[in-house]
């Protein structure tokens, strides 16, 4: 649902009876996208709309929230075992911002356990259903916020994205999906995965409601380190130098619809010959960082823990094996090896040297274009338990990590179905670009 | 080659309990995973390595007393607490 039409909405029926048929859906829906759904505080919200005490851009607008970013007094559980009771005690920049612009936070979304995944299979709370077919997934790690918008049970989402974390599920559930240039947006409560990688962006049903809630999230904020410091304003341009990333490819069917969409535009192919590395240095590096920053879930000071209080180590090495699950002790457990003494220079610090040489080739790229364009993901929306083994998994992000590892932004644009299946393409940008992706990807919606 | 004993020393090295059926499946994906990472033995060591994207160094704040979380915050999460104070294993026997 678009935020015209809802707004069309509460202005016949009103905030509070929308909201309250909002969740009465929710609470009959079959997509598992929700992982807690704040039905007490979006009423009040609404009933506090209605009464004309709520403004803002984004005001009475229910916004759903991926449930590694943190929202103060409202269960935050990275869809871990390990946090499955973990209350925050402050709000992320974002949900700040969204709570200032007068949004509804409707409930929080269902992602693969800390972020480690393609397709929210990871989750202690179950797998997401893709809302155009109950018997696939909906894509992941940001699944449930796609599937929400997908199936109507939110206006916008929230995602986050460390190696295509946003713009896998858009393509899967057809929705609009934006990872923002690294530091435009705060990561200030953002439960880390990999934060080199990482970004919160903007998920929703049209380029226009995804340009307003990035320019709401987008901004300047102390307590991110890494923030730019810049905030964001939509300005169209018309005029784009196009060029096709040839070595980011797809099934044949979707490459079909891919070259069927840029008809009508002029555009160059090019390769990016250091690509082959992205997926091993991507996969080194999220890795590493997480074996580091998942170090912190001791059972000491949140989280889960085991009843027995036996010595440090054994406590630690039990808490650590029942709270976590396969995927993130596989992660953790391949990032210590890479940076495991003799290992390091073989493995961390050669990825971090593949990473140059993919800057280098965007940055040479961005030179001659304005936009690059690719399928977003290799193949349709696989079937719930298709993908067997972990390596299979990871080669399905082939086409979205490289631009985590620029920094770059890159949004997934919906351009139909096959076989009934949404498809999306990448489009990506130059450092602080994302006017132009998204006034290239209003003009691909036209066309 | 991966053995099952350098699953064991990273298990332990990131403090995780694994059971022996868990290390040989481990094991085996570890090998498959880590042959894949030999792509990128082909980067030539002269090249200087990217921690980070940004162009940003040194992003310092004034040294200011803030108000931080009071200490029912911040043991709110907490499993066991006695007295204002987290309660953790024994780390000396």
């Amino acid at each position: 649902m678009r935020l015209s039409e809802w707004k069309q909405l509460v202005q016949e029926h009103g905030c509070l009876e929308m909201v309250s048929r909002l969740l009465e859906k929710i609470e009959k829906s079959k997509f598992n996208a929700y992982i807690t759904v704040c039905r007490k505080e979006s009423l009040q919200r609404a009933q506090e709309y209605d009464k004309g005490k709520v403004k803002g851009k984004l005001a009475g607008v229910p916004v759903a929230v991926k449930d590694n970013i943190t929202t103060k007094g409202i269960r935050t559980t990275c869809a871990s075992k390990m946090l499955s009771n973990y209350i925050p005690v402050f709000d992320a920049h974002v949900v700040e911002r969204l709570k200032e612009e007068g949004a509804i936070i409707i409930g929080k979304t269902n992602m693969d356990e800390f972020g480690m995944g393609t397709t929210t299979e990871t989750s202690y709370f179950g797998v997401v259903r893709n809302p155009y077919d109950l018997g696939r997934v909906a894509g992941g790690s940001s699944g449930g916020s796609a599937a929400v918008l997908a199936g109507e049970e939110a206006v916008l989402a929230l995602g986050s994205d460390t190696g295509g974390s946003i713009r896998c599920p858009a393509s899967f559930c057809g929705v609009y999906g934006l990872k923002p240039t690294y530091g435009l947006v705060s990561r200030y409560g953002l439960i880390p995965y990999a934060n080199s990688l990482e970004q919160i962006g903007p998920m929703a049903s049209s380029i226009e409601d995804l340009a307003l809630l990035l320019e709401v999230i987008a901004g300047k904020d102390e307590r991110d380190s890494t923030n730019a410091g810049r905030g964001f304003e939509f300005r169209e341009s018309k005029e784009f130098r196009i060029a096709v990333v040839k070595n980011m490819t797809a099934e044949e069917q979707i490459m079909d619809r891919f070259y069927d969409t840029l008809n009508g535009f002029e555009y160059e192919e090019i390769e990016l010959p250091s690509l082959k590395y992205a997926l091993a240095a991507y996969y080194v590096i999220a890795m590493s960082e997480a074996s580091s920053n998942l170090a912190r879930y001791d059972g000491v000071r949140y989280g889960y823990s085991v009843p027995e209080l036996t010595s440090w180590s054994d406590y630690f090495s039990r808490v650590r094996a029942e709270g976590f699950g396969e995927e993130v002790k596989r992660r953790i457990m391949l990032g210590s090896y890479a940076l495991s003494a003799g290992y390091y220079g073989k493995y961390y610090l050669r990825a971090l040297k593949a990473r140059t040489l993919i800057i280098e080739d965007f940055r040479r790229a961005f030179r001659d274009f304005d936009i690059l364009v690719s399928p977003t993901m290799p193949t349709l929306p696989f079937k719930i338990g298709e993908l067997k083994d972990p390596l299979t998994m990871y080669k399905m992000d082939v086409n979205t990590v490289p631009v985590n590892l620029a920094g770059l932004p890159a949004l997934s644009v919906p351009i139909g179905f096959i076989r009934g299946l949404p498809v999306g393409i990448q489009v990506i940008g130059n450092y602080f670009e994302e006017s132009k992706i998204l006034s290239f990807a209003k003009r691909v919606a036209i066309e | 080659m991966v053995s099952v004993e350098d699953v064991y020393h990273v298990a332990r090295l990131a403090k995780l309990m694994i059971s022996e059926v868990e290390a040989e499946k481990f094991r085996m994906e570890f090998e498959e995973i880590l042959n894949y990472f030999d792509i990128l033995d082909e980067v030539s060591q002269e090249i200087m390595p990217t921690f980070h994207v940004l162009e940003i160094r040194n992003i310092f704040r004034g040294d200011l007393p803030k108000e931080g979380l009071n200490h029912e915050d911040a043991l709110q999460n907490a499993p066991r607490k006695e007295g204002g104070y987290f309660v953790g294993p024994k780390v000396v026997d």
